[in-house]
């Protein structure tokens, strides 16, 4: 059996015997920000009143219908959704076991699912009366998707990125400049996402009064895992609703990467009461979970401070976080949002982690069987429903998060393939 | 009023400064900057200079709340070795030889991986007096109060220039020492100017509280130190001498320097004329 199949498997077993089911709070989180024992906000006291307004600001807005109006326009219009969600016919002869379906995130607009959440925040922002936005990048589709919105609304914009991470996906920082955001090199630390966090908190610490803080990933201090879950969790909305009208049911498997954690957590919540659907998150197991270059944080971390909030970490004994390696630059993070914190420990979902090789051969695969070129970091959902599939019959239903498109990961593909593109 | 304001060895020490007509002086070192060794004959040499109360930084990789002099102070640690243990080693040895209060500034990760209590416990043990957590608000700080509480480690709170009435009074309510003022928004580090806000804020927050009231970052002349206290009790410099350390690190006149330069910041808040002293060695 393979290892996801047979984690869940094992892992359903224990749950029948203990009675536990897995069940997850889809309420959560509480008053403190807190899932279970994982969030709140551990920010200088600096942030703490700009942290009340946001939430003051987001609880307003939320339910209001002007607001709700204004961002179903901008998905519609702008960003092209609902996004398909596609019976990938050739994949699943190929793999010859269960049905897999395809949530086409890659198709919106700038190619990822970052742009749900960047839309929604910076609606936000606007009403919150916020002339500058910043953010942190670690691929540059965050980014991307941030000066994307940030020129639509005529905003000034300031996106930080590591240097190592500014190397790795140069074209997806010439774009951000096209769309005239300001690309800040992050030079301390690891040269990656958390540092380009690290900077961008910095950042906001000097710039409180005007400045609007657009976290990319369900990560951060309260109320940022909720606030972009609930931005992102549309992808989860669609999928529940597209399956049934195209199979006439509910999926057996929702399988989705998390570095962060934005686009599993967007597709996994509105199944979370859906007992009956798995849900699967496959990390970044690098060269493997037994080496030191890895971003597995919930296969190998524990229970840590970092970036506003407590969940799992990627840390030594003496509570330093330490470096991780993903061939993937936007899994490439030692922390994970504390809602998949909870729901690993609930048991209401499973965390695998697959290789960087298992990526680039799911890479490969999507694109011979069905001429998507997936971003690398879908390519490691697309590794774990790989192992998956032969598994299962042909009744049963994989649910694949595309979360993005791979142009930009062209030139790492090459590199990795040792074909140069400059010649 | 604070319960704790009485049987606060910081808070009385700061105090103390004042009946004698002077400010206080907290000089900030980040502990293992270039090794632990080095860290305590800073610390014993700058008891001596005249400062009223020693903060020792805990290196972290993540230091969100430092400018670039501290974050690089926090990577030489760090390369060097240093660990928490080893930090509280340090103190006891810090303790055998001077009675000055001592302060920790740690982010909470490190703190929360040793465990709240246990930490508490030896902090207590070695003769740490107080703690300072910049990624702990008060909203996350239940733990580490009552821990601290029960064994006389003070939390030493952080108030900033955006920090609204309310939150000031949700503050002071649990603040043991001294309460200590960010002068800006913003990062540890130097600054040309003290900050125009000051007054009004230093003046807030002793609405609140009869602690001590300290301010910190961006000071580092001898005259803002001067310039600042006229609005505080007591003025923490820190970015100017970990920049010493990085500067002079390895040389023999380090510790010499360091002294010196305590003690000219001390001189300046002593009502003594600040001289001009050409520091060229």
């Amino acid at each position: 059996m393979s290892t996801v199949a047979h984690k869940v498997a094992t892992e359903h077993a224990q749950k029948t015997v203990t009675g536990n089911c897995g069940a997850a709070n889809t309420a959560l989180p509480d008053d403190r920000g807190y899932y279970g024992g994982f969030g709140g906000t551990f920010v200088p006291e600096t942030i703490m009143p700009a942290l009340e307004e946001l939430i003051d600001a987001y609880r307003r807005f939320r339910d209001d219908s002007d607001f709700r109006q204004e961002l179903q326009y901008y998905l519609q219009h702008y960003v092209g959704r609902p996004s398909p969600l596609y019976f990938a016919r050739g994949l699943t002869e190929y793999l010859g076991g269960a049905r897999i379906y395809l949530k086409r995130e890659d198709l919106n607009h700038t190619g990822a699912h970052k742009i749900n959440n960047t839309v929604g925040q910076v609606l936000l922002a606007r009403r919150m009366g916020k002339q500058r936005i910043i953010a942190e990048t670690g691929a540059g589709q965050h980014g991307v998707a941030t000066a994307t919105v940030a020129a639509m609304f005529d905003l000034q914009c300031a996106i930080y990125m590591g240097e190592e991470d500014i190397r790795r996906q140069s074209l997806n920082v010439f774009r951000m400049r096209l769309l005239g955001a300001k690309v800040v090199p992050v030079t301390s630390g690891s040269r990656t996402l958390k540092d380009a966090m690290n900077e961008a908190m910095r950042d906001w610490v000097t710039n409180i009064d005007d400045t609007y803080y657009l976290i990319g990933s369900v990560a951060g201090p309260h109320p940022y895992p909720s606030l972009v879950r609930d931005f992102q969790k549309v992808i989860g909305e669609e999928a529940r609703r597209q399956i049934v009208e195209q199979a006439g049911r509910l999926p057996d498997y929702v399988v989705a990467c998390v570095g962060g954690g934005s686009n599993a957590m967007g597709i996994f919540h509105p199944f979370i009461e859906d007992g009956g659907v798995n849900l699967i998150g496959v990390e970044a197991a690098g060269h493997g979970l037994d080496t030191d270059l890895h971003s597995a944080t919930l296969s190998k971390g524990r229970p840590g401070v970092l970036h506003g909030s407590l969940s799992y970490l990627l840390q030594d004994g003496d509570g330093q976080v330490i470096p991780v390696h993903s061939i993937s630059a936007g899994l490439d993070y030692p922390g994970v949002g504390p809602e998949h914190s909870y729901l690993k420990d609930s048991g209401r979902a499973v965390y695998v982690a697959a290789t960087d090789r298992e990526a680039l051969d799911a890479f490969k695969i999507l694109c011979r069987t069905e001429g998507i070129i997936p971003a690398l970091e879908s390519a490691h959902a697309l590794a774990g429903a790989v192992r998956l599939a032969p598994e299962l019959s042909r009744d049963e239903i994989i649910i694949v998060n595309l979360s993005g498109r791979g142009d930009k990961d062209v030139h790492t593909v090459a590199e990795e393939m040792g074909v140069s593109l400059n010649e | 009023m604070n319960k704790n304001t009485l049987n606060s060895r910081l808070a009385t020490v700061l105090k103390e400064a004042l009946l004698r007509g002077e400010k206080g002086l907290i000089p900030y070192i980040m502990a293992g900057d270039p090794d632990l060794d080095t860290t305590v004959e800073l610390a014993v040499a700058m008891a001596q200079a005249g400062a009223d109360v020693l903060e020792l930084g805990v290196p972290f990789s993540d230091p969100v709340a430092d400018g670039p002099a501290i974050q690089a102070a926090a990577q030489r640690s760090l390369a060097s070795g240093t660990i928490l243990k080893g930090i509280l080693e340090a103190v006891g040895e810090i303790r055998r030889r001077s009675d000055i209060p001592l302060v920790l500034m740690t982010y909470y990760n490190p703190v929360y991986q040793y465990g709240v209590k246990q930490f508490i416990n030896d902090a207590a043990r070695v003769g740490v007096n107080g703690l300072i957590v910049p990624d702990l608000p008060p909203e996350e700080c239940a733990e580490l109060l009552q821990a601290g509480d029960a064994s006389g480690v003070d939390l030493i709170p952080l108030v900033t220039p955006n920090t609204p009435a309310r939150r000031l009074e949700m503050i002071a309510r649990r603040a043991r020492g001294f309460v200590y003022c960010v002068s800006v928004t913003g990062v540890t580090g130097e600054r040309n100017s003290i900050a125009t806000g000051l007054p009004a804020m230093t003046s807030a927050v002793r609405k609140f509280t009869t602690l001590p009231v300290a301010v910190g970052f961006g000071i580092s002349t001898p005259e803002q130190a001067a310039e600042t206290a006229r609005y505080c009790d007591a003025v923490v410099v820190g970015s100017a001498l970990v920049k010493t350390i990085a500067e002079r690190a390895g040389s023999s006149e380090l510790v010499l320097a360091v002294a010196r330069q305590v003690r000219e910041l001390k001189d300046a808040l002593t009502g003594r004329e600040v001289k001009k002293i050409d520091t060229a060695i």
